[in-house]
């Protein structure tokens, strides 16, 4: 198959080599040349067949690569031959990594926005059999409970980042450097059983409360805001702190009124990525929270519903007929992919707008 | 409002490393002293450690005594905080407050010191400080812009308005003019001529065209070698030190024939 | 920092500390410390709530072959899947961490590294969504292929699954999900090589791909080895993908593409903890403690390579 491509491309070097130069060389165009001509290839090869676009362009890349290579071999030599190889397979690592993306997108924009309608932001599920109903109830829920973690990761990811930068030294530093490295590696449903084996203690085995599953995710959350605050916290120059403490400022002054704000922007950053990681978490909730069919906004009394486990069960347990339930647990992923990307939207703006012009 | 400072044989150290041994010296009121010497021998250090802002890098301690008009600045009940109140710093590079305005910056010692001041009583600090750094005339009509959209010598002498605006009976200044053009650096050594009439100012610098144009007395450091401590060498009328220094050191250093 | 001078050292006062230095301190130091306390509550409270399926008799416990016989099978679809995902996404994440350093026009580069962050930013229930409806699917035929052609191998003996949702699957979808993690990971250590080493290569005539081999991966080497370990601590966790898209039957098989698989650890609580009671909310939790602590050794043996390599680096 790289036979038939390789007089094409070779006559277009040989042009190039007759051109003058001493050594031989490939023209720019040389790969991207052999690409189109296996492109060609692999379409014919599928019009024998049947035609499958996936198949197309599989072929295209393995041929087009061998193409380039073997050309290159012949024209340029080993070396040359295995840079390109080595050019082409890399540019395809990253090529094969779009493909789930794009695949995802569109496999979750097609199918979610059906139902991404009225409806489905203003009802719940109480009395819905088959066609309608929302996930107002889930959206309120992940609302409190994202709430609630945010509340309670904040400030202690803060705090804690406080320490490390502005006080902390010897042993403890370390090793709670560390540990916050370790945490950030916990499995997210290690942190939902955490939580119900803490909640269970007090109250009894088969507990399910909004609270706990705030929790939950405080145990995921916390370790990203300390990260992150304490990368902002580092970039605050010294002088500025020099600049308070030799003012007469005390010490915790000068962090409250002056490094946090100097980098408030990246701490902005920081939690509203922390809170885009922990949204769209499912496995905690639906160990620690449960799921209702009624709207509960009581984080402290019983279960509640959140729109990762909503769309969970929808799909799972859709009930007949399925097709409604099913068509509701695709726009619930819709509406957490929007929900996460549009996070990571506001954090990039939180770190453009908001930066102090610090004139350096 | 200007005072003396003693210091008695000042040993400075970082953990374990003795960086400044054996210090002594009467820096007078309503004057400029001049620090001179090599990079590494010191003398900045030393002047951290009259307010005590050397102790912002860990581990770092003296040994010895530094006393202000009686008042022990090391004694069991001194506090930091107020040390750095009475004795404000001016550093090599200006650092005003990124997220403050010019009015702000005047403020800060003022606002961060959680200190209540009337609005009027605030305005005509900051006025006055903005005065005594020669620097009203040029922002009085953008006070609540950024600090940083001055040029370098005006946030300078932004950060001299905002040391003088908390009151302080000492000023000392770490290589204030190092990150300056000539022009700004004339600015400020005019500004430093007028203070000193309230403060007592105590400067490093590395340029001896300076210490001989402003100062009346200079402290010349010097170490012996690597990793051994910073002394000071000789302190005398800057006069003396320039034209008939005691020490054969002094006067290499004075005329180049360093090292 | 008077604030924590040592009283050992000589000469150091009592220094004097203002009531709100004090409160501040104190709340920083006190948040540290939580977290600390967090981590050891992890490991207590999973293991208060284990305790009662340690001891119970074997019959009690489900599947009726006591706690190893319940939870080993787990163990091993766990590892099994992640160690897939590993081997699939590890060249995959350098060769893309190459790309956007040394490959890419430096203008695109910044906003390709984002688009795969972005692949990290989605959430695993919508992977395990998309699994089961595009991937699966679409990986029968090639499954089929395989069984056909390589069907003499037992890691592809089939039958093939008609649906796709195969252990093989699973670990497709977690090498993706684990892609940006080792990626994000080496791409930092590639940037971090020094020029001088890279510029010495090309001055000796080296092609890109020599400069490659000679400068960039001997330096990244630890770097690369520790970003897998952390994409391997991430593929040991996972829960909703696989709960969504692996089709379990129990049992361990090296069957990568039948219809017959070992659940996961995480994946079988998922699936299991809102329907249980009594011993067997406990039996889960143990299964739970053995996760985490398989999850906490890999992330301090990835942690500790990759700090290990940031002190000698001298970028701090």
């Amino acid at each position: 198959m790289s036979l038939q491509t390789s007089p094409t491309s070779t006559g277009a070097s040989a042009d190039d080599a007759t051109a003058g130069r001493s050594r031989r060389r490939l023209p720019q165009w040389a790969s991207v040349a052999a690409f189109l001509a296996a492109a060609l290839v692999a379409v014919l090869l599928e019009l024998l067949g049947e035609f499958n676009i996936a198949l197309v362009v599989i072929y295209t890349v393995v041929l087009g690569t061998v193409a380039a290579y073997v050309v290159s071999r012949v024209v340029e030599g080993r070396r040359k031959a295995t840079d390109r190889l080595v050019t082409c397979l890399v540019v395809s690592a990253f090529g094969i990594a779009v493909v789930p993306l794009v695949a995802l997108v569109w496999t979750v924009v097609g199918r979610g926005i059906e139902r991404l309608d009225g409806e489905f932001f203003g009802s719940s599920l109480v009395g819905i059999v088959g066609e309608g109903g929302g996930a107002y109830h889930a959206i309120m829920g992940t609302l409190i409970i994202t709430l609630l973690t945010t509340l309670i990761s904040v400030p202690i990811g803060l705090m804690t980042a406080i320490y490390l930068v502005e006080y902390g030294r010897g042993r403890l530093k370390r090793s709670i450097t560390f540990l916050v490295d370790v945490m950030t590696g916990i499995p997210s449903i290690v942190a939902g059983l955490f939580a119900y084996a803490l909640f269970a203690l007090f109250f009894g085995p088969g507990i399910r409360l909004g609270i706990m599953g705030a929790v939950a995710l405080s145990v995921l959350m916390i370790p990203v805001v300390v990260r992150s605050a304490e990368e902002v916290l580092k970039l605050v120059p010294n002088e500025l702190r020099e600049a308070a403490y030799a003012l007469g400022v005390p010490k915790w002054r000068t962090i409250v009124k002056v490094v946090i704000p100097t980098a408030i922007a990246g701490l902005g950053t920081g939690v509203t990525l922390a809170i885009a990681r922990v949204v769209g978490e499912t496995a905690p909730l639906l160990i620690t929270v449960g799921i209702t069919n009624g709207t509960n906004l009581d984080p402290f009394d019983s279960r509640m519903a959140s729109l990762p486990v909503y769309a969970y069960y929808q799909l799972t347990q859709p009930g007949v007929p399925p097709e409604y339930a099913i068509d509701r647990a695709w726009t619930a992923a819709l509406l957490l992919i929007m929900l996460v990307m549009g996070l990571n939207v506001v954090a990039r703006l939180i770190s453009r707008f908001f930066a102090p012009k610090t004139g350096r | 409002m200007a005072k003396r400072i003693d210091v008695s044989d000042l040993n400075i150290y970082y953990g374990n490393f003795l960086a400044v041994e054996g210090v002594n010296v009467s820096i007078e009121p309503r004057s400029i002293t001049a620090l001179i010497g090599p990079s590494g021998c010191g003398k900045s250090t030393f002047l951290r450690s009259l307010n005590r802002m050397h102790e912002v890098i860990p581990g770092a301690r003296v040994e010895g005594k530094v006393v202000m008009d009686g008042q022990d600045l090391y004694g069991a009940d001194a506090d930091p905080v107020d040390v750095r109140r009475q004795i404000g710093m001016v550093f090599q590079r200006p650092n005003p407050f990124p997220t403050m305005s010019i009015y702000d910056n005047v403020a800060a010692g003022v606002r961060l010191n959680s200190r209540k001041m009337k609005k009027a009583d605030l305005d005509d600090l900051v006025e006055r400080s903005l005065k005594g750094a020669n620097l009203w005339n040029e922002v009085k009509d953008r006070l609540d812009r950024p600090g940083s959209s001055l040029s370098g010598g005006q946030q300078q002498r932004l950060c001299i308005a905002r040391a003088i605006a908390v009151e302080p009976d000492v000023l000392l200044m770490d290589e204030p003019c190092s990150a300056l053009d000539p022009i700004s650096t004339l600015a400020i050594e005019d500004l430093m001529t007028e203070l000193k009439e309230r403060f007592t100012i105590v400067i490093v610098t590395h340029n001896m065209q300076q210490a001989a144009r402003v100062s009346e007395q200079t402290g010349f450091f010097n170490l012996n070698g690597v990793g051994q401590p910073g002394r000071l060498i000789e302190f005398n009328p800057t006069e003396k030190i320039f034209s008939n220094p005691d020490q054969k050191a002094t006067e290499d250093y004075i005329s180049g024939r360093f090292g | 920092m008077t604030a924590t001078r040592t009283p050992t050292e000589p000469g150091a006062a009592k220094p004097v500390r203002r009531p709100g230095d004090r409160i501040f301190a104190g709340s920083a130091k006190g948040a540290g410390i939580l977290i600390l306390v967090i981590l050891a509550g992890v490991a207590a409270f999973l293991i208060a709530e284990a305790l009662p399926a340690l001891s119970a008799p074997s019959d009690d416990i489900p599947g009726g072959e006591g706690l190893a016989g319940y939870v080993l099978p787990l163990v091993f679809g766990t590892l099994l899947s992640a160690v897939i995902a590993l081997v699939v996404a590890t060249p995959l994440a350098v060769a893309i961490a190459l790309f956007i350093t040394h490959y890419a026009p430096r203008r695109l580069a910044q906003g390709l590294g984002y688009v795969v962050d972005l692949l990290a930013a989605i959430p695993s229930i919508v992977y395990g969504f998309w699994g089961i409806a595009w991937l699966a699917p679409k990986l029968v035929p090639f499954y089929q292929w395989l069984e056909d052609n390589f069907g003499f191998i037992p890691l592809f003996a089939g039958p093939t699954s008609s649906t796709g949702r195969t252990m093989l699957t699973a670990g497709l979808v977690l090498a993706i999900m684990i892609l940006p993690i080792i990626s994000a990971i080496s791409r930092e250590v590639f940037l971090q090589v020094p020029t001088l080493h890279k510029e010495a290569a090309l001055a000796l005539g080296a092609t890109r791909w020599e400069m490659v081999k000679m400068a960039v991966l001997p330096y990244g080497k630890s770097g690369i080895i520790g970003g897998a370990m952390l994409g391997l601590g991430r593929a040991l966790g996972e829960t909703m993908a696989v709960a969504l898209v692996l089709s379990v039957s129990g049992g361990i098989t090296f069957n990568l593409i039948s219809s017959g698989n070992p659940s996961t650890v995480a994946a079988n609580i998922a699936l299991e903890f809102p329907e249980s009671s009594g011993i067997d909310v406990n039996t889960l939790i143990a299964s739970g403690l053995a996760l985490f602590v398989i999850t906490l050794a890999v992330n301090m043996l990835a942690r500790w390579i990759v700090n290990r390599r940031a002190d000698f680096s001298g970028a701090n």
